[in-house]
């Protein structure tokens, strides 16, 4: 027994000479130096090299579908509908992303995650790409390792309050008691703004959406804060939605963003290029319906687009028809805004900022050339 | 290997003595745990960098920004990272301290009552403990937020008390005292009051063990306190402290004392919840003590509450003690479920540290080394009674 234990121990012993010695080189024991260093070496070789050169793409395309974080509470924009299925205009993105990686946008996993956990799911590579309501600011594109593609939606931090307490500005909010998410920009615009302001008010940090609006429903706080869509889409589900009035100021500027992880700049383009892809579309005038009558236009930059000549899907990875993917089964940009947030939505949003560059709005792609 | 052949002059070679090998494998245990320990820092470490995510504390100096809701120290929002952090920390000790203090008492309470003689007082300890031990804590502790904290009426309708004391779904806000410029002053006549109070106590306890007449301690020791407080009260300039009154202005009661509803129902849930499990450690206690102790307490005519206070419980508290410490430590980890009602203890607070830093190894590596020092001080503090309760007994 004792004699086994020694035996187990020794062994331990040698091993770590062995570890300790990997880099001088040990003479003695020259044959179990050589398998364990073996060892040692290749796995040494698999992951440093590999890491470097293995692109998320390629990790995608092995696995045959692909992981999107997502937002599963915010209707409009990522929830369940009533068929269990989730939709919304980040949903319809990453089905767009899905088919112009696989021809199917059905080939998505949604991993549903709170606003504290999306960052770190992205770090660990959890989710290929975050498509969640997210901000786009300096500190997130580099301190906290995120890459961001182009804006999908320009949203402004926005205030909800009840009608009948009769507040109309900022300064009304004096003594306030304001409900507010954690994990999120708003929690720290918040912050900026009162300060700027030199208003005193009392913060309710809650870990959820739901928990945070509807103790603001029951009237724990005075006021509630997050992004002006966000608030349209929330104030949908409460009890008597007349009864509460989204103020008439914005607080800051919320560019909402696809993140992928820092330094995987052949994934970043893929993610780029399928969201530009939904604004070509709609500066082209091709939708989902109309796609295969461009199949015969004789404009050289729509066949470009479409893949009908040159070879751009091919640079980024991907084939040359991606964009055709996109459109023919997701839409373009105004049809995936029309389908989630447009007239005939409980929302009603008017497009605003978020119209192309030709009508006024901050929308723009890059020529696809 | 056999150990009868072993002798003095013929020590075994090195390698086959077993104190020699005992040592050696600790040595390799100790090794082993280091190197591992190591590789995962330096891989964190190494990726982490790679990324451009260089680990470091130096974050903590930096302005934090935000306000917080409950602020037992001074803070603003100008303050350091630090500093909003050791306001979670003390938010924490506060819940946890008060939440240990009344879950002891309660449990106490409902471990006898399970015990008793009285089928009805019997019976409802039984059904609170089944009902509160078989239910998820953060389950009860959305019930005690939503469906009871908040179901108090508004603000503005708020339920006025005498007092007054005000309830509504804002908190508590009740009369208090506020202190005045003498206070300090009054707070040293407190405090020689409270020392020569002790010594009365002491004195009167002492003359009740040597003649067997009652002593009455308490009562003595409570009056020559008070005694010092009221001459205090006189000699100060003016008086010490005022009755500072709860008054509605604008949005918010201002003045007096304010329990926030996250507070109120936190404390409530983990009191109700950890209650339930030192009721059933005090009842194996109280179990655990023979009968015949009992026996003869009632032989010699001790009343109940005698009999209890006096012969069941000194002995009961050998059994109790342990398990208590790990119900204690229970309550402080619990107490980061905060984070699902809004109360900002120290999960909830570095939650926000980390979404605006983005630091998420530094700040879990706070979170973990917070709650562990904190688990190891309540530790440290009740193996320290134990041993004094163990050293009554004989």
């Amino acid at each position: 027994m004792h004699r086994k234990v020694f035996i187990l121990m020794l062994g331990l012993l040698v091993l770590l000479v062995v570890l300790g010695a990997c880099a001088s080189g040990s003479q003695e024991k020259q044959l179990v130096t050589m398998e364990v260093t073996k060892e040692v070496t290749v796995i040494v070789t698999k992951e440093v090299p590999a890491a470097a050169a293995k692109s998320k793409l390629d990790v995608v395309m092995e696995r045959g579908k692909l992981i999107c974080g997502v937002n599963a509470n915010l209707p409009g924009f990522g929830y369940l509908d009533q068929n269990g299925q989730y939709a919304g205009f980040d949903i319809d993105f990453c089905k767009a992303l899905a088919a112009a990686l696989f021809d199917d946008p059905s080939k998505v996993e949604y991993r549903p995650l709170t606003a504290k956990e999306r960052f770190t799911a992205v770090q660990t590579g959890e989710v290929d790409v975050l498509i969640r309501n997210t901000t786009w600011t300096l500190s997130r594109d580099t301190s906290v390792g995120m890459d961001f593609a182009p804006t999908t939606f320009y949203d402004g931090q926005g205030i909800m309050v009840r009608k009948a307490d009769n507040i109309k500005s900022l300064e009304d909010l004096q003594g306030a008691t304001i409900c507010v998410s954690t994990g999120t920009t708003t929690e720290l615009n918040l912050a900026d703004q009162m300060r700027a302001h030199g208003i005193d008010y009392t913060p309710v940090v809650f870990e959820t959406a739901d928990a945070t609006f509807g103790a603001y429903e029951e009237g724990r706080c005075d006021a509630v804060t997050t992004d002006k869509s966000g608030l349209v889409s929330r104030k949908s589900l409460l009890k008597n939605p007349e009864e509460h009035v989204i103020l008439d100021v914005t607080l800051s500027k919320e560019p909402l963003s696809p993140a992928v992880l820092q330094g995987d700049s052949k994934w970043l383009d893929v993610v780029k290029w399928v969201v530009f892809a939904t604004f070509q579309a709609e500066e082209f005038g091709i939708t989902s319906q109309n796609v295969d009558d461009f199949k015969n236009s004789d404009n050289p930059g729509i066949r470009r687009f479409l893949g009908l000549e040159g070879d751009l899907g091919k640079g980024l990875g991907l084939t040359n028809d991606f964009a055709y993917r996109v459109i023919k089964h997701v839409g373009n940009y105004a049809e995936i805004y029309d389908r989630n947030l447009g007239p005939n939505t409980p929302f009603n949003l008017p497009r605003g900022p978020n119209s192309l560059w030709t009508d006024g709005g901050l929308l723009y792609s890059p020529p696809f050339r | 290997m056999t150990t009868a052949t072993v002798s003095e002059h013929a020590r075994p070679p090195f390698w086959r003595d077993e104190r020699v090998l005992a040592v050696i494998a600790q040595i390799i245990f100790l090794i082993v745990v280091i190197v591992v320990a190591a590789y995962m820092y330096s891989n964190m470490y190494h990726e982490l960098s790679r990324r451009g995510l260089k680990p470091g504390f130096d974050f903590l100096k930096l302005e934090a920004g935000f306000p917080i809701g409950e602020t037992p120290i001074p803070y603003t929002p100008g303050d350091t990272y630090a500093r909003a952090f050791l306001v979670g920390v003390v938010n924490t000790i506060k819940v946890s301290v008060i939440g240990i203090i009344l879950a002891t008492i309660l449990g106490i309470v409902i471990g006898v009552a399970r015990l008793s003689t009285n089928w009805l007082l019997r019976a409802i300890a039984t059904v609170y403990i089944e009902i509160i031990r078989n239910t998820p804590l953060l389950v009860q502790l959305f019930f005690w937020f939503t469906a009871v904290m908040l179901k108090f009426p508004r603000i503005k309708q708020a339920i006025r008390l005498p007092g007054p004391i005000y309830l509504s779904n804002r908190g508590i806000a009740m009369v208090w005292f506020k202190p005045t410029e003498s206070f300090s002053l009054w707070l040293i006549f407190l405090l020689a009051g409270l020392v020569v109070a002790t010594l009365v106590f002491r004195y009167r306890s002492h003359y009740q063990d040597r003649t067997g007449n009652p002593g009455y301690p308490w009562i003595f020791g409570s009056a020559t306190w008070l005694l010092f407080a009221l001459v205090g009260w006189f000699l100060v300039p003016g008086a010490p402290i005022t009755v500072d009154k709860p008054v509605l202005a604008g949005l918010n009661f201002k003045g007096g004392a304010r329990l926030t509803p996250e507070f109120s129902a936190l404390l409530v849930g983990l009191v109700v919840y950890t209650a339930a499990f030192i009721a059933e450690v005090v009842r194996a206690g109280i179990l655990a003590v023979d009968k015949g102790q009992r026996e003869a307490a009632k032989a010699l005519g001790l009343t109940d509450f005698q009999m209890m206070r006096y012969i069941v419980f000194p002995q009961a508290m050998r059994v109790i003690i342990p398990p208590l410490t790990s119900q204690y430590l229970n309550l402080t980890k619990n107490s980061s479920l905060a984070v699902a009602i809004g109360y900002p203890d120290l999960f909830n607070v570095a939650g926000t540290i980390f979404n605006q830093t983005g630091k998420s190894i530094e700040v879990i590596t706070l979170i973990m080394g917070s709650y562990l020092s904190m688990s190891l001080l309540t530790s440290l503090f009740m193996n320290w009674y134990n041993r004094r309760v163990r050293l009554v007994e004989r």
